[in-house]
């Protein structure tokens, strides 16, 4: 009696539904994630106030290396103070010092694309670039 | 005009071992400043060099007392005036205060001038008659003018008829308003000084801003820059820029093609190269410059005009414990702009905290990143990273350099917003 017009459009209804049910599953677990690493981050947040020594402590009490104190001054003029920008540029801080080495190396070489960048990162040695990373590194909890 | 300081290779180990000559006169017993228990610093000048010096000091060492002397309680920064001048900025955008300063880095700021230094008894006087003691001074007092360079002109006329607009403030009030009251067709000369002077690309930016309001504005109006030097800064980029987005409004005079400015005139707005008269209904003449007057008047200057100093630490190479950064410093080959002079000033004051510690500074590293801008979605950038060797302050070969001049559309797009995110940056880095 019913028209394959309407199986069509019941089809079609189904598979709508299906992938709107998907879609609400799917934003559950981002939204589970999401609190999973806040109470994770809490964790370590918590744990390194209590512990003595821990990440928090240590970073605070280890001596700045002079050197990469005065490489490090000259990024801030751009990045911000400790590398935290207010503008369109980047920060600095927070990120880790593997990636920040890892990054420099790249827009020395040319691999990375920048617009000044490049420029900036051959005025350094391989070692210096170093230095730089661990000083900005200090404010990471990735070390 | 090469400014680096050469240093015998004897002088320049020397420097690197002591860092500075009252560390060293430390070590060897005389009553020094570097061991006391007092650490005063006192910052004449709340520019780009003093200001990021007075905020690092504090930052850096929390036991040092930091004052910092600055008669203006706003101060309008160089860079981003001439996007004043294209109608792309207002006054208040550029303005900087202390508040922050004061506030979170507890640096006692005090709104006078300084007009005296006795380096013998390690004391400043300002205008209002207080006398303030110090362990180590930092003078950042910016430029001054050579008024007498040009016959027929002087500061009066420049506060009137003739502005330079070189020092941000009324004066960048004073050229907007005569720009916005000239008729169309009117003529804009800018003059240029001569090497070495404060923002190097800075002329030529104004021109091209300047250009972009005269376009949409004024279209009939030309500009001509009668310059005394044969080339000048991002030159093939800024003509390039002047070419594709302004075609036939921006004419630039070299030395050799008669640029150069014998005489001028403001009752008949006339000025006279070695070619001719021209006459001009805008004069933006940027007078050729020295260093600060209290760098002169404390002795801190040479023959040059300028201020020597020990590149590692920026003490004066004529007075011990007097630092001198920003443009009044002589720094190799190092830019005179605010951002080498917060660079300069962060040097510095690391180096100052050592010192007052008894220790050696580190060997200083320091950075010039400057944006000029030719259209709202077209800038330049020119960057510079630099380090002490037996030549003095020199450029790391390879590094730095001109954004290239096959650049497309998007970088220089590109550019232009990060000529944004550099402005919010360098200023907060220094006052905020």
């Amino acid at each position: 009696m019913f028209s394959s017009r309407f199986y069509t459009l019941v089809y079609i209804s189904r598979t709508v539904r299906f992938f709107i049910s998907f879609i609400h599953f799917n934003k559950e677990i981002l939204f589970m994630a999401a609190n999973l690493r806040l109470w994770l981050t809490a964790c370590v947040l918590s744990a390194a106030a209590i512990i003595p020594g821990g990440a928090a402590s240590a970073a605070g009490s280890s001596e700045v290396n002079p050197r990469g104190l005065v490489l490090s001054l000259s990024c801030s003029s751009c990045h911000g103070t400790d590398g935290k920008s207010v503008g369109l540029i980047p920060s600095i801080y927070g990120k880790s010092t593997s990636y920040i080495e890892s990054a420099m190396l790249a827009f020395k070489s040319g691999a990375r694309y920048s617009t000044v960048m490049s420029r900036h990162a051959k005025g350094y040695t391989d070692a210096e670039i170093r230095l730089i990373a661990e000083y900005f590194g200090r404010f990471s909890r990735n070390k | 005009m090469n400014m680096s300081q050469k240093i015998s290779r004897r002088d320049f180990s020397k420097l690197l071992l002591t860092g500075a000559t009252s560390a060293s006169l430390g070590l060897f017993g005389t009553p020094s400043r570097a061991f006391g228990a007092s650490k005063r610093v006192v910052v004449i000048g709340g520019g780009f060099g003093g200001a990021a010096a007075a905020k690092y000091l504090r930052k850096l060492d929390p036991s040092i007392a930091v004052t910092l002397v600055e008669p203006k309680a706003v101060f309008h920064t160089c860079p981003f005036s001439n996007w004043v001048l294209a109608g792309l900025r207002t006054m208040n955008d550029i303005s900087q205060t202390y508040t922050v300063l004061k506030n979170k880095y507890q640096v006692n700021v005090i709104a006078d001038s300084a007009v005296a230094i006795d380096s013998t008894r390690s004391t400043v006087k300002l205008k209002n008659g207080m006398v303030l003691s110090y362990d180590r001074l930092i003078v950042s007092p910016g430029i001054d003018f050579k008024w007498d360079a040009v016959p027929g002109h002087s500061e009066a006329l420049a506060n009137t008829r003739i502005p330079h607009a070189y020092q941000a403030g009324p004066q960048t009030t004073l050229l907007l308003n005569q720009l916005q009251s000239m008729r169309n067709g009117g003529k804009v000369i800018i003059c240029p000084p001569a090497n070495p002077f404060r923002c190097p690309p800075g002329p030529y930016e104004r021109a091209s801003l300047i250009a972009h309001y005269l376009k949409a504005k004024k279209p009939l109006s030309k500009i001509l820059i009668l310059d005394p030097k044969d080339k000048f800064s991002k030159q093939g980029l800024f003509k390039q820029g002047w070419e594709k987005l302004y075609p036939g409004m921006i004419e630039w005079r070299s030395g050799v093609t008669g640029g150069k400015v014998v005489k001028i005139d403001g009752t008949t707005m006339t000025v006279t190269t070695e070619f001719g008269e021209e006459k001009g209904d805008v004069i933006n003449l940027i007078p050729p410059q020295k260093a600060g007057k209290i760098a002169f008047e404390a002795g801190l200057t040479d023959a040059s005009g300028w201020c020597p100093v020990n590149p590692v630490s920026f003490e004066s190479t004529i007075h011990p414990g007097i630092h001198v950064i920003g443009d009044s410093s002589i720094a190799g080959v190092m830019p005179k702009s605010g951002y080498a002079a917060s660079s300069q000033g962060k040097v510095a004051a690391a180096a100052i905290v050592r010192l007052l510690q008894g220790k050696v500074p580190a060997s200083p590293s320091l950075v010039n990143t400057c944006y000029s801008l030719i259209g709202t979605d077209y800038a330049i950038s020119v960057a510079g990273v630099y380090k002490l060797t037996a030549d003095g302050v020199v450029e790391i070969p390879g590094s730095g350099g001109l954004t290239p001049m096959n650049a497309d559309a998007d970088q220089l797009r590109e550019e232009a917003s990060f000529a944004v995110g550099w402005y919010n940056n360098i200023v907060h880095d220094t006052w905020g």
